[in-house]
């Protein structure tokens, strides 16, 4: 061996120069086919829904929506290549957070979800952290587009929006059906979304008209397992209306107490909140899901989408209504054609034009009640426009507003014992 | 407030309770004579409601009138864990047996959750909705059948330890381990035995919780803490406590909701459970170690 070999034989590396060396050599090889991955191939989709837990019926139902997407995009000529990854937030704020960063080391270009207010806040956060885009399908906590995210947006109402424009539709049924409550009282979850609608409830009610006062305001875990108590000190205030802000199970086990503490109520009115419409409210309940009402955003009847969606659905799972699950199926559907909408104007995966991309979107042509989809400087739909919807034979139906009605609304409601 | 409504809760919370008390019942006999501290509880008692609701829904049997054939289902396989897994661990250092029952909760709460998903379900018997009427009382049928079911359960059970020959030496075997292996007793036997009569007793509140509460996979750990709580409560190894803590338990929830804050009821729990701890550790009718 000639001299200058031996001596690059014998450089004295310290362990800790080898190690910068090894640690820079892997980055540098590395670094290149991360900016590959980043800007082409396929969009990374990473869906978080709650499938286990208190909300999985309803986390589900969303899933329904996830799997219908592929096929419903490729027959609206959205012909972008999806990876859909999906992770399971089990109902609960810590996992929904730390499943969102899993799917963004796991190379997720994009995240869809949560349903829950709580587990998007969390995944909003590192989102914003990471600089990963963030379509939100379903979660209405305020904060998530007040807090000046760069990297979210929402295609779904505010708990402020949902809640006054609830507020309004009951104020239409009050004068359509000539009926004025003078008291009320409101039981609700006292999850994030149920605290954030129980504040602008109170904020609310008092500033417009209404002919009643809400005498007593009860609020009681989403995970109850049993609501007696709330429902007998909700019946002792003699209240004539039942104002709920409910996910699923609760909102089955209201009803039932209601039932078997033979209380009849003018109404049971949820002014923007789930539950009621669910498949799992009307099987447990059977006649006794009948004549609840529910002012929330719907999907149009009308529009050629939603009549596409349901055909889908119908040919996937042939043995499952189709009404119970519209809601998450839809708002989730248009979530991810939010998201191949803005991949297919960017042509590229790459997060910032991703989200440029996403802050101009401008879909005309969509399924839900209300103006075309298009986000403001806070990355927020305004334009959803939200239907009165009362719970008739089995599936929930349009009752409000009056050109979008699919029946009258029954108001008040046939006492339990009067219903056949 | 009305004295009709605060009498209609409490005596909703006591019913209640006493199912609890049969649950917790099951956990303190396994305690008080094993020395196993079951994590797998509220597990236990989750593949008993299933069981009774799908004995409901498939073949319309009331879970009323499931609590033998649940139990008896529930025994066997208790009987199994104890004399195939347990058995084999019962001289092991306690943090080893902590996570063998453990172990045994995450299988069988996966297990549900791949055999029956995450959905609730529920078995709703034609009287689900009925109540009672007693002057201004209003009594919640489900809850009366289910409160009594519990109590003439916990009944036989008092009677089995006190007046019936294995009764007596599952007793002993409490009481004295190597006293009761000197005299004769085949104490593993007498072990499984007892593991699977606590384990019925779960199968039993479980078949009765069925037309209470909807079941879901994840239900377990909730319940395997109320029963700890009870248990403790109540007296470790007490089964006479067991029952008293499931009623004094029950019985605060349904006030506490009542006076205070419905959100806040499990705190009034949690508080009795720790003023005992600092006051009364062995609890309302342990005995002082």
């Amino acid at each position: 061996m000639d001299k200058p070999a031996k001596r690059l034989l014998h450089l004295p590396i310290s362990r800790r120069a080898f190690g910068i060396g090894a640690g820079a050599a892997v980055a540098a090889a590395v670094t290149p086919f991360n900016i590959v991955r980043a800007q082409t191939g396929p969009l990374k989709i990473g869906v978080l829904l709650p499938k286990s837990g208190y909300e999985a019926q309803i986390g589900q139902s969303c899933q329904r929506g996830v799997d219908l997407a592929p096929a419903l995009l490729k027959e609206l000529g959205y012909s972008v290549d999806l990876e859909i990854m999906n992770a399971d937030t089990e109902t609960n704020v810590d996992v929904a957070r730390s499943r969102a960063e899993k799917l963004i080391a796991d190379g997720a270009n994009l995240l869809i979800g949560a349903f829950d207010s709580g587990q998007t806040s969390a995944i909003a956060q590192v989102t914003e952290q990471h600089g990963v885009p963030f379509v939100i399908n379903i979660g209405s906590q305020p904060q998530i587009t007040e807090s000046g995210y760069k990297w979210v947006v929402r295609n779904f109402p505010t708990t402020v929006q949902l809640i006054t424009r609830g507020l309004e539709r009951i104020k239409t049924l009050l004068a359509e059906t000539h009926t004025t409550p003078k008291t009320a009282v409101y039981l609700h979850v006292n999850d994030t979304f149920g605290t954030a609608v129980s504040g602008a409830i109170n904020k609310l009610v008092p500033t417009m008209n209404f002919p009643f006062k809400i005498v007593e305001e009860i609020a009681y875990d989403p995970a109850a397992k049993d609501l007696s108590v709330e429902v007998s000190k909700a019946k002792a205030t003699g209240a004539e209306l039942v104002l709920v802000t409910t996910r699923i199970n609760d909102a089955i086990l209201l009803v039932r107490e209601m039932v078997k503490q033979r209380w009849s109520p003018m109404g049971i009115v949820s002014p923007g909140s789930p539950g009621m419409y669910e498949e799992g409210f009307f099987s447990a309940l059977g006649k006794y899901s009948d004549y609840c009402l529910m002012m929330v955003p719907w999907v149009n009847p009308k529009a050629p989408m939603t009549r596409q969606i349901t055909a889908l659905f119908k040919s996937k799972y042939p043995n499952d209504p189709v009404d119970p699950h519209i809601f998450n199926v839809s708002f989730t559907f248009e979530a991810f054609l939010v998201a191949a909408d803005a991949y297919k104007r960017a042509g590229t995966t790459a997060p910032a034009e991703l989200m440029a991309a996403l802050r101009k979107t401008h879909i005309e042509r969509h399924i839900m009640v209300g103006g075309p989809i298009e986000f403001d400087a806070k990355g927020q739909n305004n334009g959803i426009v939200t239907v009165g919807l009362q719970d008739r034979g089995g599936r929930a139906v349009v009752v409000l507003p009056k050109e979008a009605a699919e029946m009258e609304p029954v108001f008040p409601m046939p006492a339990w014992n009067d219903r056949t | 407030m009305p004295l009709d409504l605060v009498v209609n809760v409490a005596v909703g919370g006591v019913l209640t309770g006493l199912v609890y008390g049969l649950m917790a019942l099951g956990l303190s006999v396994i305690y008080g004579v094993v020395r196993i501290v079951n994590f797998a509880h509220g597990e236990m008692m989750t593949v008993a409601m299933y069981g009774a609701v799908l004995l409901y829904t498939r073949l319309g049997l009331d879970p009323l009138l499931m609590i033998v054939p649940v139990g008896m289902a529930l025994f066997l396989a208790g009987y199994a864990i104890q004399s195939l897994l347990i058995n084999p661990f019962i001289n092991r250092p306690e943090h080893v047996q902590f996570m063998l029952v453990i172990g045994i909760a995450i299988i069988i709460a996966n297990g549900l959750l791949i055999g029956f998903g995450p959905d609730a379900r529920n078995a709703p018997v034609s009287y689900a909705m009925d109540s009672f009427s007693l002057g201004p009382l209003l009594l919640d049928k489900v809850r009366v059948y289910a409160a009594g079911g519990a109590f003439v359960v916990a009944a036989l059970l008092f009677g089995f330890f006190r007046y019936a020959r294995t009764g007596k030496a599952i007793r002993a075997c409490a009481d004295n381990y190597v006293g009761a292996r000197v005299v004769g007793l085949d104490v593993k036997r007498l072990y499984a035995l007892t593991f699977g009569i606590g384990t019925a007793c779960v199968g039993a509140a479980g078949s009765m919780l069925a037309l209470l509460v909807d079941v879901t996979p994840s239900l377990g750990p909730s319940y395997t803490l109320l029963a700890f709580v009870i248990v403790i409560v109540g007296g470790l190894g007490s089964m006479a406590g067991a029952l008293f803590g499931g009623v004094l338990i029950g019985l605060s929830e349904a006030l506490a909701g009542l006076f205070f804050a419905p959100s806040a009821k499990s705190m009034f729990s949690f508080a009795i459970l720790i003023l005992l701890l600092l006051f009364r550790p062995q609890g309302l009718f342990g005995r002082r170690a």
